[in-house]
């Protein structure tokens, strides 16, 4: 006698404990395995781009901080540099190294918190994230230090930086980037060789290289599927080509390796703010430039290497003071276009952990 | 470093292998005709000097006279690029062929150019509103709403 | 809106979709005015004079120094409301350091971030779903009217369209000892409050 089953549709609602954010999921199960699943978005959708059209180019930078809230430095960054690559102006070298150093900086930070949200979902409770947290305190107080906020900073301006360092930045910075590699080994030491996250991880959520490259995958999850293509590497933008540093690239492409790729990024980011500090030379930090600012009528479509993947700015300006059009290239939603594909087949609690591992921020997401 | 590939001669190219398919050269981006944007964008991604594997970024602008949806293609194995366009004069039902099975990147891109500003894509299989509400009035990003 | 040469994909999924529509669409019809606040706690210093019996005092006490937070994090406020729950901001040291995920088990709604239509019929089924006594806070520059982002589409202009709010907690986002602050005012009023009210 054949028992008779049905699928079920479960809803992973927008509030939920591993949702990292408003996002939801229409799961259709037959029995504990996934059968189908379909993404549910615009839980936080807020209209960024139009309001975008009526402010000027400078009262833009705060709405792009909250784009990627957990990675704002670079959100400012790549937006500055579409503007300055449309209008040809030029930072200072104090501007743009004091620009690599925060941006390194917010990079361990955001990888700090993708690892310890991922082994959240894995079931390790608050542990390994109270664990990162207590350094992204002390980034955070850098930042603050500097700019006199903790999140959503709107510390760089068309032409370089709003402020300069205080006299206390550079110890307290040193003293930080000596101490972070002893940090990222304590992290190795009780998480890398751990059986329950090789158990849950390795051979789970598999994006295959040919399907990356398909769905334009960027970021972590397109050199843990084994393609070597990094933004800071391929097409060198500010004054990255003047730092030494390595790309980790992963081999199958499954949790186990995106999680693997954060953590070595995060050494390598050491590595290249050692160097800025030594390289760090005195001077001006922002170019004069016309306020209200004019672009000249033409786009531009500037990218940058975002902690999440590959974050661009596509700006049309008509010669006003605000642009004609202002668009967000995502790397978080592009990088879950193949969520059906890496779920389909595993169960329930594995969609929790290739979700996790993916690292989405809705704000991204959504705009 | 990542060459933008020269206009001229990719269009050059392309009206050898379409002809018609050109409509202008306007740096730094090619202005295709609608309906052959599908088998140039084959070409473009098969062919072995071309290799535009990898699709950067698909967004759509609205000029008040006619929609212009760009992509932007780049290749990781020359790391070169391109961008194209594609032009569309009708205002209530604007239609433009989907590229969805050449390069996968733009399934949600396009169903979010089609939420915010309306743009139809024939051939998408998913084409629901993305953002916004099923029941909400309009395209917002249009410049005519509000 | 007809549309040739397509067709809808998975129409059994469709209709939620237009359930669903039609739901934020009634929603946001009904939400024209905000709700009024209820401000009956601020003439504390009489009522704790003259109505404040023992029962009272040790009923307030005890609901005040165990409240159980519901975790409402929608955008960026979410991260200093965790971090205020971490390490540096305990608060688990004000008896609330178990962030409940299930509105059934929570009794004060700590809205943080941006709450757009699509996302207001879920705040207002969850605060239905917990239970009484309940308290809100609406964290943050978003939650308390629109933000930066008010003249937006698609954007509530204040968390007070759709649910009552107690105490609002400005910044953008609030530090952690801004957000500690309005827990502190929270307790102020739980224990400014009589059973006979509630």
């Amino acid at each position: 006698m054949a028992l008779k089953t049905e699928p079920f549709i479960l809803n992973v609602g927008p509030q939920h404990p591993s949702t990292h954010g408003v996002f939801r999921m229409r799961v259709t199960l037959d029995g504990e395995v996934v059968v189908d699943v379909e993404p549910v978005i615009g839980y936080l959708h807020r209209g960024i781009e139009k309001l975008a059209e009526s402010r000027t180019y400078t009262q833009i930078i705060p709405l792009t901080d909250r784009l990627d809230y957990l990675a704002s430095m670079t959100n400012n960054f790549g937006y500055v540099l579409a503007v300055e690559k449309l209008a040809g102006i030029k930072a200072p070298e104090r501007a743009e190294y004091l620009r690599i150093i925060m941006a390194e900086l917010m990079r361990i930070s955001s990888h700090l918190m993708a690892v310890g949200f991922f082994l959240n979902d894995l079931g390790a409770m608050m542990t390994p994230v109270l664990y990162m947290w207590r350094e992204r305190e002390k980034i955070m107080d850098l930042f603050e230090m500097v700019c006199g906020q903790r999140l959503t900073y709107n510390y760089m301006r068309i032409g370089g930086v709003s402020h300069d360092i205080p006299e206390e930045f550079l110890p307290a910075l040193k003293r930080f980037i000596a101490e972070m590699p002893k940090f990222i080994d304590e992290y190795e030491q009780l998480l890398s060789e751990n059986e329950i996250l090789l158990a849950r991880t390795k051979g789970v959520g598999v994006l295959p290289r040919e399907m990356a490259i398909n769905i334009g995958a960027s970021g972590p999850v397109l050199r843990a599927s084994g393609v070597k293509w990094d933004i800071r590497k391929a097409d060198p933008y500010s004054i990255y080509d003047r730092f030494d540093f390595e790309v980790p690239v992963g081999t199958i492409g499954d949790c186990y390796d995106r999680y693997w790729v954060r953590i070595q990024e995060m050494r390598q980011s050491v590595r290249i703010v050692e160097q800025a500090i030594k390289q760090l030379p005195r001077g001006e930090i922002c170019a004069r430039v016309a306020q209200p600012l004019r672009l000249p009528a033409g786009e531009v479509y500037g990218h940058i290497e975002a902690p999440k993947g590959e974050l661009g700015f596509y700006l049309v300006s008509d010669n006003s003071i605000a642009p004609y059009r202002f668009h967000v290239r995502p790397p978080t939603l592009i990088n879950l276009t193949a969520l059906k594909d890496m779920v389909v087949g595993w169960k329930i609690a594995d969609l929790i952990v290739i979700f996790g591992s993916i690292d989405v921020c809705l704000g991204e997401i959504d705009r | 470093m990542t060459i933008s590939l020269d206009c001229e001669r990719v269009a050059k190219r392309l009206s050898q292998e379409f002809p018609g398919s050109v409509l202008a050269v306007e740096k730094p981006a090619i202005v295709l005709e609608i309906e052959r944007l599908r088998e140039v964008a084959e070409f473009l991604k098969t062919s072995p000097e071309f290799e535009l594997d990898y699709l950067a970024n698909l967004t759509a602008v609205d000029y008040l006279d006619y929609f212009e949806v760009v992509y932007h293609l780049v290749s990781l194995t020359h790391n070169h690029g391109l961008m194209l366009k594609v032009r569309c004069y009708e205002r209530t039902k604007p239609m433009v062929p989907s590229v969805v099975d050449v390069w996968r990147a733009a399934d949600f891109q396009e169903r979010e150019v089609y939420d915010l500003m309306g743009i139809v894509f024939k051939g998408h299989p998913n084409l629901k509103r993305l953002f916004l509400w099923e029941g909400f009035e309009g395209h917002p990003l249009r410049k005519d709403y509000l | 809106m007809e549309i040739e040469g397509w067709e809808l994909a998975g129409s059994g999924i469709h209709i939620i979709d237009v359930m669903e529509g039609q739901k934020i669409e009634e929603l946001k019809l009904a939400s024209q005015r905000a709700i009024p606040d209820p401000d009956d706690w601020l003439e504390a210093e009489v009522r704790r004079n003259v109505l404040l019996t023992t029962v009272d005092y040790a009923v307030n006490w005890a609901r005040s120094r165990s409240i159980f937070p519901l975790m409402f994090g929608l955008a960026c406020c979410a991260f200093e409301m965790i971090a205020a729950a971490a390490s540096r901001f305990d608060i688990a040291r004000f008896g609330m350091d178990i962030f409940r995920w299930s509105p059934r088990q929570a009794d004060l709604m700590i809205v943080a971030g941006t709450i757009t239509w699509k996302m207001a019929p879920a705040v207002k089924l969850i605060y239905e779903q917990m239970a009484e006594p309940k308290w809100v806070i609406a964290m943050g520059a978003c939650a308390i009217s629109g933000g930066t982002f008010r003249e937006s589409y698609s954007v509530v202009p204040g968390l007070n369209r759709i649910v009552p709010v107690d105490v609002y907690v400005p910044g953008c986002p609030p530090r952690p000892e801004g957000l500690i602050y309005g827990i502190r005012l929270i307790h102020q009023k739980i224990m400014s409050e009589s059973i006979k009210k509630r």
